[in-house]
């Protein structure tokens, strides 16, 4: 039967063929333009860690305070030195980092490969085990390599096959800011999209860059006096008196990215407690004129929270929506012309004794076949539109936008779908036409 | 004349209307939701586009700049004779017009230091935020902007200071947007503003000279720069600005690199990122703005056909539906202009219920946009801008059908299907 209607279907679209490729052509652009939005939104909000993204949460302190904080009450998202050194040594989470970007200078003891300056972050050693960060060679460090500021470095692959042709480096030497580093291990392919462990220092444009080749601990990298161009002084009182590194440290000046790993409900309750004591007693202190003012986002609010998804992808996403709404109210029109010129045909056929039922199925598969041929050429203009998406979207967004089957199932999926629903009402219509007064009027 | 003859036509077509009430609605609803969102696409991409045509006020076509590394391990002094070594160097390249050095550019986005401008050295409330440049004498001729008031620095007030030394000068030219905003009455050169490191005198007032940023977060301190005379020995690295007599200036830059390779040894240079255009970093900025727009602008004319596209599809069908009617009416004396006029009028009153309609729902979809997306409200010479369009565009996609229409016969009138 279904196969009987299809060929029906097809046959009637022959006899209005421009009626016909009208709502084709509408609903391939309609769905094609909802897709390249969404392959694109899609590539954006994705979840960076699948496997731990419900587990990792930012604290935030306020350490500015309403006079200062432009952001309302919201605190600021990195923290100052003391406070993340505080925080890090409480070890009230299952696993806590510290981490900052930074470029430093590095020279290997091949003299082919000039001296170059690389961008990469100072962390902790939890840094590795948190964020499931794979490993091709080597390892980690230990929280005692932490303790001891010890010089040992993790390179990336693509380092890695710079400098040792992509052979086993670890215990090998690099020299950064001219202080000799042992290679601890080398990473495997590893490039979250977004980098989302320091977003809160690199800003909306640089999150879709590539990470970075560099990791060292934090605390060694504080002894080097390696700040950061990410920055965030209470600004009008550029008189902090900050003369000399230790005075920085020391400054209310915020730079540093926090991660907590939290297993359970319990878990982030008592941490954000935690956190809330921490903030009365600096308070009680007299350090905050201000009560407490902290926050406690896991991944994805995080993410959402710094607004990664580019407001160019969130706003194409509505007025494609949009327009996908006034093409399927196109499509409802000419489906009814369609449909009601064929009033007569629909009367000899209830007259035949064809139920609504009947009618319904008809018309109904008729939709979802127009809708799937739609689809199949939304299909093609999808592609049409991600290949060209480099000269849409900016270069590093559309570098991360990727077709799979699944996309393509969700066009013809979307285009089915919009066709059936459009095709309701009509054929409601067609379901209602009295055979009789059909018959009789065309006698 | 025609005018009345249209309207008399109302009433019928208004009766006639009556009869297809699902489609009408149809159309209506489309052509209030395509004002609706085409409107507002559209103003997106008009303040996109007046935000990346923003001019910086400087000579863009001749300038490139060098984002110099130092080697570590100099100190404040190595780099100072570095900087002077570096800059004299340059000037003797062939092509280079004037350059300085400074620790941040143009349509750099980022880089800018902000700077607390304060009226009184014991002022409370917040001090007037703008964006320093460290410059010297020859900063005004490379940028290419020009002074309106007062003079430019002279090179003895050019102080060298390192990265935690207080930013204490005599003397700063300030942008005429930074001027009327610290003295609205226009008084601003030679009086004194403070500084968080103390007392400068107001010495020149730039035309214009866009801060680093350019971003919409700063847009309201954009134009309001000042340039501080100043040789910052940041250990990290400098910016060298350059500007040439030519805008072909590839060769210069090349040249300019190898001027510098000569004391190679206490530098980086990135060699992909490290030289770039003003033109490239306003492509570069404005990526975002540009994606923004043309994604709008296609989206919009993607809109507009669709609607087309539907009126003429229904139109089509209503003319084949009503080819009785049509002949019937030519057999009683129409004209084809009657009939030509019947189906334009009908198209624009439909048009126009979607019109009204379509007002409504792009008000608040703009009311809605501004909340999430920081936009502007919508000026209210965009909605009869948009209802002129889509009339036009009513109007021209039921001409082909109208004209189908004038070629049925009278004599169809008489005919049996």
């Amino acid at each position: 039967m279904w196969g009987h209607y299809v060929a029906l279907a097809l046959r009637s679209s022959g006899r209005s063929k421009a009626l016909t490729a009208l709502v084709v052509m509408l609903l391939a652009f309609g769905v094609s333009a909802c897709m390249v939005s969404y392959a694109v939104f899609r590539a954006t909000t994705s979840d960076p860690i699948p496997a731990k993204s419900s587990r990792l949460y930012v604290p935030q302190v306020d350490s500015f305070g309403p006079a200062v904080n432009w952001n309302g009450s919201e605190p600021s998202p990195v923290l100052s030195y003391m406070d993340a050194i505080a925080l890090w040594q409480a070890q009230k989470a299952s696993r806590q980092t510290l981490l900052y970007p930074a470029t430093w200078q590095m020279e290997s003891d091949s003299r082919l490969i000039p001296a170059m300056p690389l961008s990469g972050d100072a962390v902790t050693a939890d840094f590795f085990p948190m964020f499931d960060v794979p490993f091709r060679f080597g390892g980690g460090w230990t929280p005692t390599d932490d303790a001891r500021h010890a010089t040992v470095a993790v390179i990336s692959r693509r380092l890695n096959d710079k400098l040792f042709g992509g052979h086993n480096s670890v215990g090998q030497e690099i020299r950064l800011d001219e202080k000799t580093f042992r290679i601890g291990g080398v990473l495997d392919d590893w490039n979250p999209k977004p980098r989302f462990f320091d977003i809160a220092s690199l800003g909306i444009p640089e999150i879709f860059n590539d990470t970075g080749d560099i990791y060292i601990p934090f605390t060694r990298a504080i002894d080097m006096k390696k700040g950061t161009k990410y920055d965030l002084c209470p600004s009008y009182s550029t008189d902090l008196g900050i003369s000399d590194w230790d005075k920085y440290l020391h400054s209310e000046c915020v730079w540093i990215n926090a991660w907590v790993e939290l297993a359970t409900p319990t878990d982030v309750e008592r941490y954000r407690e935690f956190l809330r004591n921490y903030a009365q007693e600096q308070q009680r202190s007299g350090r905050f004129s201000w009560a407490p003012n902290i926050r406690l986002r896991d991944l994805m609010e995080w993410m959402a929270h710094e607004h990664v998804t580019p407001k160019a992808s969130t706003l194409s996403m509505l007025v494609s929506a949009s327009f996908l709404l006034i093409v399927m109210v196109n499509v409802i029109g000419l489906i009814l012309a369609r449909f009601m010129r064929r009033a007569p045909e629909i009367g000899i056929r209830r007259a035949l004794g064809a139920s609504r039922a009947a009618i319904y199925r008809q018309f109904l598969i008729e939709g979802a076949t127009i809708g799937c041929v739609g689809g199949i050429f939304g299909v093609a203009l999808t592609l049409l539109g991600l290949r060209g998406a480099g000269g849409l979207f900016e270069p590093r967004i559309a570098r991360i936008v990727h077709v799979d089957a699944s996309l393509i199932a969700l066009t013809v999926l979307l285009a089915v779908a919009a066709t059936v629903i459009s095709a309701l009402y009509p054929t409601w219509r067609a379901a209602r036409i009295q055979p009789a007064w059909q018959i009789k009027i065309n006698s | 004349m025609a005018l009345t003859r249209a309207l008399m036509q109302l009433r019928p077509i208004v009766a006639a209307l009556g009869r297809h009430k699902v489609a009408t609605v149809l159309i209506v609803l489309q052509v209030a939701l395509t004002l609706a969102v085409a409107s507002n696409a559209l103003f997106i991409v008009a303040t996109r586009f007046i935000h990346l045509s923003r001019p910086t006020g400087t000579d863009e076509a001749h300038i490139f700049v060098i984002r110099n590394e130092w080697k570590n391990g100099q100190n404040a002094a190595q780099i100072d004779t570095n900087i002077r070594t570096d800059l004299a160097a340059l000037r003797q390249v062939p092509g280079v017009r004037n350059v300085f050095s400074s620790e941040a550019y143009p349509l750099e986005g980022g880089g800018g230091i902000p700077l607390g401008l304060k009226l009184k050295p014991d002022q409370k409330t917040h001090p007037k935020l703008a964006i320093a440049y460290v410059a010297d004498e020859h900063a005004i001729d490379t940028l290419g902007i020009s002074l309106v008031a007062g003079r430019n620095f002279h090179p003895e007030e050019i102080a060298a200071i390192g990265p935690y030394d207080k930013m204490s000068v005599p003397g700063i030219i300030i942008t005429r947007s930074a001027a009327e905003k610290l003295f609205p009455d226009g008084s601003a050169l030679g009086k004194t503003v403070y500084l968080p490191a103390g007392p400068a005198t107001i010495i020149g007032i730039l035309a214009s000279l866009q801060g680093s940023y350019a971003d919409s977060s700063v847009r309201s301190i954009d134009e309001d720069s000042v340039l501080v005379p100043t040789r910052y020995l940041d250990p990290e690295g400098v910016v060298y600005l350059v500007r040439t007599d030519s805008t072909a200036m590839k060769p210069v830059i090349a040249a300019a690199l190898k001027a510098l390779q000569e004391r190679g040894g206490v530098r980086l240079i990135d060699p992909k990122e490290g030289v770039v255009t003003l033109r490239q970093a306003r492509e570069r900025d404005y990526a975002t703005d540009r994606s923004v727009a043309l994604l709008m602008s296609i989206l919009s004319g993607l809109l507009l056909m669709a609607t087309a596209g539907g009126i003429v599809g229904l139109s089509s069908f209503w003319v084949s539906q009503r080819r009785k009617q049509i002949g019937i009416r030519r057999s009683l004396g129409a004209t084809t202009g009657d009939i030509l006029r019947y189906f334009h009028a009908e198209n624009f009153l439909i048009v126009s219920g979607g019109i009204v309609l379509g007002a409504l729902l792009a008000y608040l979809a703009n009311v809605g946009l501004m909340k999430v997306y920081e936009l502007p409200r919508m000026p209210l010479y965009v909605l009869p801008l948009g209802a002129l369009l889509l009339w036009a565009l009513g109007q021209l996609a039921v001409w082909g059908p109208a004209r189908y229409a004038t070629k049925v016969p009278p004599v169809v009138a008489i005919r049996t299907e």
